[in-house]
């Protein structure tokens, strides 16, 4: 089942695919995964997406991983008396019935040693590690630096 | 229970008055150089001297005459930064030729990386009423000092982030401090906050 999946998920980011498009794995909903175009491959990436937990077992998300970047990271944006730091996030609670989302000012994917610049208007794959539901590779639409959401039609209910 | 509760309101009621009241003296004061909890100099009373991403010298005293906005960052910030300046780019695109009379600027936290080149590349993904803002280590730090912002370099395993300030700092077209938009700011909040420095400037 997981090798038809990964399978399928190849097959998937072989072609554009709609980033917009949701991702099931398990009872986890994975949606709107969107980065912003970088200048040259010095600076860091953000990666940003929407995880729904629909199920009754708490997950977390433990870490990222795409071709793109040598040295991918879960960071979290924390401001405190007006300055903004950015701490290592081990990983990410994804608990029970909840959505969580990595968003601009949060959580957030931060994609080091970029091995190509993130043009916009292409996609790239993300395969995301959760601790209980496992691995998941999903479409990340590149959009433009002033960008502040995936940009999708019908986002969020 | 309850009587507790009532006492400890009291009790931060009056704590908040005093503080209301110590702010009253304290702001009502003409030198702002000692306590704690410091506002940002008058832009009349700053000394830095910076480069902008065109290459140009500039100095406070030319703000004044007009509204000023202004944002600590730096071009490989990957979060906060790019945000930032699309919130900001939102604000003027919401605002229109109204903002052309404003001064716009992003301070580079990190002289180091970023030159008036790379701010310039990097700004022209924004709008282009923002200018970029670059000096020596020694002049950038002058400047975070008499806006009381703070900035620290942050050491990574082959590389360096930055901790700042993430606040946009507001100032009247006289140059004296007029508030600041906090990270996050609720979109209309943060432009009526620009409109009334527009309005008393017009």
């Amino acid at each position: 089942m997981k090798y038809l999946l990964t399978a399928l998920l190849l097959s998937l980011s072989a072609t554009p695919v709609p980033a917009c498009e949701t991702v099931q794995l398990g009872s986890l909903e994975i949606s709107e995964a969107w980065s912003r175009a970088s200048i040259g491959m010095a600076r860091p990436g953000a990666f940003y997406v929407t995880i729904r937990n629909t199920g009754e077992t708490d997950d977390a998300l433990a870490g990222i991983a795409t071709p793109l970047s040598g040295k991918p990271m879960l960071h979290e944006t924390v401001v405190k008396d007006g300055v903004a730091s950015m701490p290592h996030a081990p990983a990410i609670p994804v608990p029970a019935d909840s959505t969580v989302q990595l968003e601009p000012g949060g959580y957030h994917g931060m994609l080091m040693g970029l091995t190509q610049v993130l043009k916009e208007g292409e996609t790239f794959p993300v395969t995301l590690t959760f601790r209980e539901a496992g691995d998941v590779t999903v479409p990340v639409a590149i959009r433009g630096m002033g960008a502040k959401d995936a940009g999708c039609v019908d986002k969020k209910d | 229970m309850r009587r507790r509760t009532i006492l400890v309101a009291g009790a931060s009621g009056v704590g908040a008055l005093a503080f209301t009241l110590g702010l009253g003296w304290w702001q009502s004061r003409d030198s702002l150089q000692t306590g704690s909890a410091l506002l940002p100099l008058p832009i009349g009373k700053m000394s830095f001297t910076l480069t902008n991403h065109r290459g140009v010298t500039v100095t406070p005293s030319e703000w004044i005459g007009r509204p000023t906005m202004v944002f600590f960052g730096f071009t490989w910030c990957p979060d906060v930064c790019p945000t930032t300046l699309s919130d900001i780019s939102l604000w003027l695109q919401d605002l229109g030729p109204d903002a052309d009379r404003m001064n716009i600027f992003l301070v580079s936290v990190d002289p180091e990386r970023d030159t008036p080149q790379v701010l310039a590349d990097y700004l022209s993904n924004f709008d282009p009423r923002i200018t970029g803002l670059t000096g020596s280590p020694a002049e950038i730090k002058r400047a975070a000092d008499e806006f009381r912002a703070t900035f620290e370099k942050v050491p990574r395993e082959d590389d360096y982030t930055m901790d700042h300030t993430a606040g946009v700092f507001l100032f009247r077209a006289d140059g004296r401090f007029g508030g600041i938009i906090d990270y996050h700011e609720d979109r209309h909040v943060a432009l009526l906050k620009i409109q009334r420095l527009l309005k008393a400037a017009s």
